[in-house]
C-alpha cells in the first residue's frame, strides 16, 4: 500500500468528478475496475485462484487437510482463513508489520464465511465427530492499491471454485476400527459448491456521493475509513451494495465456468503473461 | 536413504534429467507496477516472486545507516502453502532468517553499494511455489528485479545449487534430490569475473570432491546467467517498444523520464 500524499487541488477535483459520475480513471461510481482472474495457478494446492484488481494483486491457495470436527458441530467441517500481508506489497508491513491488518482481514473472512448459507460445510465432513475435512485458505497479499477485502472476497471464491478435494473411502475392520482410504484417481473428487459464496462490495463515501472500488487516492480523498456516516446515506450505500454485489457475481461465476471449460486446453500464464 | 534412485544405471536423474542438466527456467520483469523493481522466476517447479524498494532513505532507527553506502535489507519468506506441509508462519522462523541473511549477503556482493551513501535498497522475496533450490531461485529472482530497479550491480548474481550422489555432480536439485540426503550445495557467482558470491554446504563431502562439485555449480550458475540475460534483453526491448511509442506521442513534453535502461551498467 504505497502510501499517497493529495493536494487540495487534487482532493477537490477528484470529489468534484464523483459529485458528476465521473472518476479519475473514467469509470462511473458504480463500476470496478478491470479485474483479472485466473484459477490453478499453484500446482501444489488443492485450489488456487490469482486476482488483480487495478494495481491491487491477490494470490490465494487452499490445502485441504484431514482433522477433527469441531465438538459442537461434529458433522461439519471447517475453514481456516489466513491473511499474509507480506512485505512485497510495501515495506511498512515487513516484519511484523503487516499483522494488524492480516489479522483484520482474516477476521473480517472468518464473520462472512460464519453462517449456513455462504459453504455447505456439511459436504466436508468424513465421518461424524471423527474426521472431516479442514480447508486452509491462505490469502497472499501481493500488491496493494485499495479496495482489498473486495478483490480477496473474490479471490476466495474463485479459488474455492478451484478447490478439488479428493474422495474418501471409510472401511471398517472385524474389531470395529475404521480405516480411511483416499482415492488415487486424482480425477475422482469432491468439489464445492460456490453459487452461495458472498462477494464483498465496499463502499466509500466521497463528497456527497459513494463509490465502488476506491483507488487508494480516492480513499485518501474520503475520511479514509476515519470519519462518520450519516443513517440516511448507510441505507443507501447498502442499497447500491447489494446492487453492484448482484452485478458482480454473475458474471464472476460465468467467467469461472468459462475457464473450467476450457479444460487443458487453457494455457496458463500465470505472472508469466 | 531408501527406495528412491536418484541416478539410475543409465545416468539419468529421478525427474528424467541428465546430471549437469537445469530445469526450464522461464522469467519475466515488472511484474508489479508499484515497486521499484520487481521479477518473477520459474525454475522447474519451484516459482519465487522477488520485489526491490529503493535506494531511499533509511527507515527505522538511523543508527544503521552507513555514510559510504547503502544498507541492503532483505527479508525473505515463504507462502504458507508453497510447501507439500502447510506452514504455519510465513516468516520469522529460523531458516527463513538465515535464508534472508544469507541474500543479504550475496548482494552486499553484487550491488554497487557505495553510490548511494546514507540509503537503504529493500530487496524481498517470496517463495509462491517450493521444490527445491529456493535459495538460487531467490537469488534469481531478486537480481531480475535489483535490474529492473535501475540499481547499478557488478554483474548479474547467479545460483544455482548442486549435489553430489555416486560420485556424480547433479546441478539444479529438485526437492526428491534435496531431501534424499547426500550432499547439497549452494553457489552465487559472479559470472562474468568467475567470483564466487556464497558459497554454503550443510553436509559432509570429501575434501577430493569439493573442487568438481564447486565447478558443476558454476557450471550451471554460467548456464543460468545466459538465460537471465536473454530475459533482461527481451524485457528491454519490449520497454524500449513502448517508450519509443511514447516519445512519439509526447514529444511536446520533455519531462517524461524512462527508466535508465540498466544495460548501461552492464556493458
Amino acid at each position: 500500500m504505497a502510501t499517497v500524499q493529495v493536494s487540495e487541488a487534487e482532493k477537490v477535483y477528484i470529489m468534484h468528478g464523483v459529485r458528476d459520475d465521473l472518476r479519475v480513471d473514467g469509470r462511473g461510481c458504480e463500476d470496478y475496475r478491470h479485474m483479472e482472474i485466473e484459477t490453478d495457478v499453484v500446482s501444489n494446492t488443492d485450489g488456487s485462484a490469482k486476482v488483480t484488481l487495478g494495481h491491487t494483486a491477490i494470490l490465494v491457495g487452499i490445502k485441504a487437510e484431514i482433522g477433527k470436527p469441531r465438538p459442537m458441530v461434529a458433522d461439519e467441517g471447517f475453514l481456516e482463513f489466513f491473511v499474509d500481508c507480506s512485505a512485497n506489497a510495501t515495506p511498512e508491513f515487513e516484519g511484523r508489520g503487516g499483522d494488524e491488518l492480516g489479522t483484520e482481514l482474516s477476521n473480517t473472512l472468518y464473520k462472512v464465511f460464519n453462517n449456513r448459507n455462504s459453504i455447505d460445510l456439511r459436504t466436508l465432513c468424513i465421518s461424524p465427530g471423527e474426521h472431516c475435512w479442514v480447508l486452509y485458505i491462505d490469502v497472499l497479499l501481493l500488491q496493494c492499491d485499495g479496495n482489498l477485502f473486495d478483490a480477496i472476497s473474490v479471490a476466495v471464491k474463485a479459488a474455492l471454485f478451484n478447490t478439488r478435494i479428493p474422495k474418501v473411502h471409510i472401511s471398517e475392520d472385524e474389531e470395529g476400527g475404521k480405516e480411511i482410504e483416499l482415492s488415487d484417481d486424482p480425477y475422482d473428487c469432491m468439489r464445492l459448491n460456490v453459487e452461495n459464496v458472498p462477494c464483498i462490495v465496499t463502499l466509500c463515501k466521497v463528497g456527497h456521493r459513494h463509490v465502488v472500488d476506491a483507488t487508494l487516492l480516492e480513499k485518501a480523498c474520503s475520511e479514509g475509513g476515519r470519519g462518520s456516516l450519516d443513517p440516511e446515506s448507510i441505507f443507501e450505500m447498502t442499497e447500491t451494495g447489494k446492487r453492484v454485489g448482484k452485478a458482480l457475481h454473475a458474471p464472476l461465476m460465468e467467467v469461472l465456468q468459462k475457464e473450467e471449460s476450457l479444460g487443458k486446453k487453457r494455457q496458463k500464464v500465470g505472472f508469466l503473461g | 536413504m531408501a527406495g528412491l534412485e536418484l541416478l539410475s544405471d543409465q545416468g539419468y536423474r529421478v525427474d528424467g534429467r541428465k546430471p549437469s542438466e537445469l530445469r526450464k527456467v522461464q522469467a519475466r520483469m515488472g511484474v508489479f507496477a508499484q515497486a521499484d523493481g520487481s521479477a518473477y522466476i520459474e525454475q522447474g517447479n519451484t516459482k519465487a516472486l522477488a520485489v526491490v524498494y529503493g535506494p531511499h532513505e533509511v527507515r527505522g532507527s538511523r543508527s544503521r545507516t552507513l555514510h559510504d553506502r547503502a544498507v541492503i535489507n532483505c527479508q525473505y519468506s515463504m507462502a504458507t502453502f508453497s510447501t507439500a506441509e502447510r506452514k504455519r508462519r510465513p516468516h520469522g522462523d529460523r531458516k527463513s532468517s538465515e535464508m534472508s541473511l544469507h541474500l543479504k549477503q550475496t548482494f552486499e556482493a553484487a550491488v554497487l553499494t557505495q553510490l548511494y551513501p546514507r540509503s537503504q535498497i529493500d530487496i524481498y522475496v517470496k517463495i509462491l511455489q517450493s521444490d527445491g533450490g529456493n535459495y538460487s531461485a531467490c537469488v534469481n529472482a531478486a537480481t531480475l528485479a535489483v535490474i529492473d530497479a535501475g540499481i547499478p550491480m557488478r554483474d548479474y548474481v547467479c545460483a544455482c545449487s548442486a549435489g553430489f550422489v555416486e560420485d556424480t555432480p547433479l546441478a539444479d536439485l529438485c526437492h526428491a534430490e534435496e531431501s534424499g540426503g547426500g550432499t547439497s550445495l549452494a553457489l552465487a557467482l559472479l559470472p562474468r569475473g568467475g567470483q564466487i558470491a556464497l558459497l554454503q554446504m550443510d553436509a559432509r563431502l570429501h575434501q577430493d570432491h569439493l573442487d568438481t562439485l564447486i565447478e558443476a555449480a558454476m557450471t550451471a550458475c554460467k548456464g543460468l546467467s545466459d538465460v537471465l540475460d536473454s530475459v533482461v534483453r527481451q524485457h528491454l526491448q519490449e520497454v524500449s517498444v513502448l517508450t519509443r511509442d511514447l516519445g512519439v506521442c509526447f514529444s511536446a513534453s520533455p519531462c517524461i523520464s524512462v527508466r535508465k535502461p540498466p544495460a548501461l551498467y552492464l556493458l
